[in-house]
């Protein structure tokens, strides 16, 4: 993990398993499904779920500050304490807590590299207690929404040609032929992708066991698409948990500066009236 | 309890790639499908034996993937 732009970012299998009780460390859950937490976690783990305690319930937004609060002081979380977040998916959802967790000013949240899957294929321990936390009081700042594109950020970097798009989806939905991933509903209107996006989904950023690449390997993949950290990034996939996997590699593992995630992604501008699509498969940047 | 048995293996359901991984807790056999490609879950079930599990995920694989339409492009 020495090579990437900021390892502190990243803690290996066996270092939570080392340190997972220490008193200043929270270890957290977070996956796309959120059963697998109480089917066994990491000892010592408490779980979030993304679709109720990582969102605003009302209306399509990330978490609120206040409830960003709650949050963190109902789970134990004083602002200090170094957070190590993982999950499913090779951590798709705990990327997306940790980008909140920045937005609102987490000085030290790390991802477990390779999230559950490495955990489970290493055949260790597991839990199905939930652990007992101490109340503590939090105090975030932000949002610091440096870290976010909202869509008229997005419609006014498409006209002025001033940054990449980065669409992390699979291909099949960057083309257009299906409209959410496969056994998953259809949450837009059109399929396809935003004008000029370059294709590379989020998975190739990982290998085998769930781990990130190399920064070497990192930088080869986004750099023969044309992203290379020269011109402002903008993210995005469909919902924007898959995004801010991609979000986490380019600003931490690369050390791009200017990387946004576009957390609107496709069910929003792929339902919006009269908003440009492309379909069909692109070229290479360097072809 | 540890994990044990872990296993990952990639099959085809509804001609969309489906990986199941499945691995043993105590006497429960756990499995989850996913689709390959994004990733996303698809089912996550337990059984007494790798082969229950697994038969159950991919009935509901089977269910989902079967509802996914492709469309011209």
């Amino acid at each position: 993990m020495a090579d990437y732009a900021h390892p502190e970012t990243l803690v290996s299998t066996d270092w939570v398993a080392q340190h997972a009780s220490d008193a200043n460390v929270r270890v957290v859950e977070v996956d796309v499904d959120t059963k697998a937490y109480d089917e066994g976690h990491v000892p010592g783990a408490i779980g979030w779920a993304w679709n109720s305690q990582l969102c605003d319930t009302v209306r399509r937004d990330i978490l609120p500050k206040a409830q960003c609060e709650e949050l963190m002081a109902s789970s134990g979380i004083g602002n200090n304490t170094t957070v190590v977040i993982y999950g499913d998916n090779n951590n798709w959802f705990a990327a997306w807590a940790l980008w909140q967790m920045k937005i609102y000013g987490h000085k030290d949240v790390r991802l477990m590299n390779g999230g559950r899957k490495k955990w489970l294929s290493e055949g260790r321990e597991l839990s199905t207690e939930i652990p007992k936390v101490a109340r503590t009081s939090y105090k975030a700042s932000g949002p610091d929404n440096s870290l976010r594109a909202f869509l008229p950020q997005v419609q006014a970097a498409l006209e002025a040609g001033h940054s990449s798009l980065v669409d992390v989806r699979s291909p099949q939905e960057f083309t257009g032929e299906i409209l959410a991933p496969p056994g998953l509903p259809e949450t837009c209107q059109r399929g396809g992708h935003i004008p000029t996006a370059r294709s590379i989904p989020w998975g190739k950023a990982c290998n085998e066991d769930g781990t990130f690449k190399s920064a070497d390997e990192l930088r080869a993949l986004y750099g023969n698409e044309g992203i290379d950290g020269s011109r402002q990034v903008i993210a995005y996939c469909r919902i924007g948990e898959r995004s801010s996997h991609t979000w986490f590699v380019l600003k931490y593992l690369l050390g791009f500066d200017k990387v946004v995630n576009y957390d609107g992604s496709w069910t929003e501008w792929g339902n919006l009236v009269g908003a440009p699509v492309e379909k069909g498969a692109v070229s290479s940047a360097k072809a | 309890m540890k994990v044990e048995d872990y296993l990952e293996r990639k099959v085809e359901v509804s001609g969309w790639p489906v990986n199941l991984t499945s691995y043993r807790v105590g006497d429960v056999f756990h499995c989850k499908a996913d689709n390959v490609s994004p990733g996303a879950a698809l089912a996550r079930t337990t059984g007494a034996t790798r082969e229950e599990a697994e038969k159950k995920a991919l009935e509901r694989a089977e269910q989902l993937l079967g509802r996914t339409r492709r469309h011209a492009v």
